[in-house]
């Protein structure tokens, strides 16, 4: 935000404005700034997904819209949703049914503040920077149970107590997880984790030793049934809920609900770049950097998206039991054990 | 709290009704409420001559019409007493096989899908399609074919379709180990689907569940072995049963294996039924009219659901007096109810696409 403000000073007479201008101008720029970098990246991201399932699938994929391999097919479908009907079913709770899609959005979109894209690239470096990140994971599980609650919907209170359950039980062992990291670096900032790691590939703390590495695949594991991907998409499992908690939902707060599981899912494989990754430091031995930080950041984040795909469009959904079994005693008790083993690398 | 699956859930496979009792998660009933394609089908056929109810047929199981309609014409030969030759026996075992294999690719791909899984199901369909082609080069249509005819075929194969069709089993047959590695041997497919929706043999038995669904209870009855029609007593191939390598017997997972393994089958008889194709004419025994004896036929064959009765009864003109459908899949919709006693939600859907039912033939 530092470089924002003095990005501002150029404008003419900007000093001149009143010190409440002054203040909140940065604020709202970089947000503008960061909502439409995320919006370009979840369109480029569902035209990924589509293209990507495609070809699992033995199929090409949209093709036609803009021209080179239907590259304008998202933008299409989100002027389309833009356009449609908003419908407001007549049984439904009015508010909270309005308000729900914005807060999981919120929760999204709230949490890319301190998300270091490089070097001088984060809109605000908190010292408690990945506790915020965490805490607002879970104001988004607070939106899927007001969509569930307020749809007046059965298939949409399953989805939303199923979402409530999946969410809260996987925040657990991912949250243990990241602890792993954190006791090493002892700091929550996230430009501190991330200068912890330069150096080249072997400072990054998945390759760094056994425990973080396990730690990492834990978090991917538990950020993929906190943002309901498959395996875990039990929320919205449409073969059994239809569609889960946004069953009633159409139009643009149906578009919503979609850019939030998108932005979500771009969380989750920053924090996971952040932490594990390096984030924007280099691959080489030395820490030259060859190739920008944001560019290099936003390459480590897609290939954990690839990932996340590729899992997506080949293994079935696990059933609600299975998946607390799951996260409770298997992804727990193992993360409890990675913190201690770290615990006692940290002392040693 | 009473849970209305259906009649317009992605996954009750037509408009198939369940009422469910659950408690949370946990299914206490699942009450299967049938009849909303429902077209009047034995009341209609009554009111039309013998071949004109072989498009009827057509529409009972609209995923394995060919099956539906051999059914029905072999029926009604078997009461006039119509021999057909070998060309025609064995075009008719080549499509019903063809058919066979295709209505399990839908079984196996929809699976897929309900269990939570998208790839299977575009993979199975990508090589459905190929069969249709076969089909839609030999009679025109790609679902409902009205392609076997009393007495005959309705038009004889395109020159060439042996080769074509040798070839398509060749590259076919190790796709089916492809779907195998994708779904079949998945790890969460079958924590999924092993210990899930046990029908017992004698559970099977006494609701009289046949087919795919009786054989993955372990009980090998097949009426093409058993009661063999159109000479399949001469083919080689052998009659899958579940044989619980992941469970108890007659889970979901046995049932949807049936099927698989079943379609390996199919193309061992499709070779066979290939090699033996003679010269023939396909319309050598059609009847000028067809005006059966008065009397009563009872036939069954085996179509891929299960096992497919035709009851006929005659009165001497050129209507049936009476046309009654013994159905796979409505049997062993009442062994549903039994298998998803104290399941979860998942487990319905996981039950009711392994059971795989067409609401067209329930229903009729």
């Amino acid at each position: 935000m530092q470089s924002i403000a003095q990005l501002l000073q150029l404008i003419p007479k900007y000093d001149t404005l009143p010190e409440i201008w002054r203040l909140l101008i940065p604020i709202l720029v970089s947000c503008l700034l960061f909502f439409a970098l995320m919006a370009l990246a979840v369109l480029f991201l569902v035209w990924l997904e589509r293209k990507i399932s495609a070809h699992i699938q033995d199929r090409l994929g949209p093709m036609y819209v803009g021209g080179w391999h239907g590259w304008a097919q998202t933008l299409a479908d989100a002027l389309k949703l833009l356009l449609k009907e908003d419908i407001v079913p007549d049984a439904t709770d009015k508010l909270l049914f309005k308000m729900a899609p914005f807060i999981v959005f919120l929760g999204a979109f709230a949490a890319y503040v301190v998300i270091p894209f490089g070097v001088s690239s984060i809109v605000t470096d908190l010292n408690i920077g990945i506790l915020y990140v965490v805490a607002l994971g879970s104001l988004s599980v607070v939106g899927i149970i007001m969509a569930g609650w307020a749809s007046n919907n059965k298939y949409s209170l399953y989805g939303g107590m199923r979402a409530a359950a999946q969410i809260i039980s996987y925040e657990i062992p991912a949250a243990v997880a990241i602890m792993t990291v954190i006791i090493p670096v002892g700091s929550l900032s996230m430009v501190d984790i991330v200068n912890a790691q330069s150096g080249g590939i072997q400072n990054w703390f998945i390759f760094r030793n056994p425990f973080t590495f396990l730690a990492f695949f834990i978090y991917f594991i538990a950020s993929l049934a906190e943002v309901n991907r498959t395996p875990f998409d039990i929320p919205e499992a449409e073969s059994e809920l239809v569609a889960g908690f946004h069953t009633e939902y159409s139009g643009m707060r149906f578009a919503f609900f979609f850019l939030a599981e998108y932005a979500n899912m771009l969380l989750v494989t920053c924090v996971a770049t952040t932490l594990f990754l390096g984030g924007w430091t280099s691959v080489l031995p030395g820490g030259s950097q060859l190739i920008p930080g944001p560019i290099l950041f936003f390459l480590k984040a897609f290939a954990i998206i690839f990932v996340q795909m590729w899992l997506r469009w080949s293994v079935p959904r696990l059933r609600v039991d299975q998946l607390m079994y799951l996260s409770w005693k298997v992804l727990l008790p193992i993360s409890f054990a990675l913190v201690l083993g770290v615990g006692w690398l940290a002392v040693r | 709290m009473t849970l209305n699956m259906g009649p317009q859930h992605p996954s009750t496979h037509g408009v198939l009704r369940l009422e469910l009792k659950t408690d949370g998660e946990i299914v206490a009933d699942a009450i299967p409420h049938i009849g909303y394609l429902h077209r009047c089908f034995e009341k209609l056929v009554e009111n039309v001559e013998y071949p004109g109810v072989v498009p009827f047929t057509d529409r009972m199981d609209y995923c394995a019409a060919m099956n539906m309609e051999l059914g029905y014409v072999l029926t009604v030969e078997k009461l006039m007493g119509i021999h057909v030759n070998n060309r025609v026996r064995c075009l008719r075992i080549i499509m019903a096989e063809l058919d066979r294999i295709s209505s399990h690719l839908i079984a196996a791909g929809t699976y897929g899908n309900d269990i939570g899984s998208f790839t299977p199901f575009m993979w199975c369909f990508r090589d459905r399609e190929t069969i249709l082609d076969f089909f839609e080069e030999t009679c025109g249509a790609r679902l409902l074919y009205n392609y076997n005819w009393i007495g005959g075929l309705m038009f004889d194969v395109k020159p060439g379709f042996e080769k074509r069709l040798i070839e398509f089993i060749d590259y076919f047959e190790p796709q089916v180990d492809n779907l195998n590695k994708l779904l079949s041997d998945n790890f969460i497919f079958i924590r999924r689907t092993a210990n899930v929706g046990i029908i017992s043999p004698e559970l099977a038995k006494s609701y009289g569940v046949t087919g795919p669904n009786l054989r993955g209870s372990g009980i090998k009855f097949d009426v093409r072995k058993d009661e063999p029609y159109l000479g399949y007593e001469d083919f080689d191939f052998e009659v899958p049963v579940g044989l619980g390598e992941y469970g108890p017997v007659g889970s979901c997972w046995d049932r949807y294996m049936v099927r698989i393994r079943e379609v390996k089958e199919s193309c061992k008889i499709i070779r066979q039924a290939v090699a033996r194709l003679t010269p023939g004419d396909v319309h050598e025994s059609i009847p000028k009219r067809v005006k059966p004896p008065a009397g009563e036929v009872y036939m069954r064959t085996e179509c891929p659901r299960g096992e497919l009765g035709y009851y006929i009864v005659s009165d001497g003109s050129t209507k049936p007096y009476r046309v009654k459908v013994k159905s796979p899949c409505f049997t062993v919709m009442s062994a549903f109810r039994e298998a998803s006693r104290g399941t979860m939600i998942a487990d319905i859907i996981a039950i009711l696409g392994s059971i795989d039912i067409v609401l067209g033939e329930i229903d009729r």
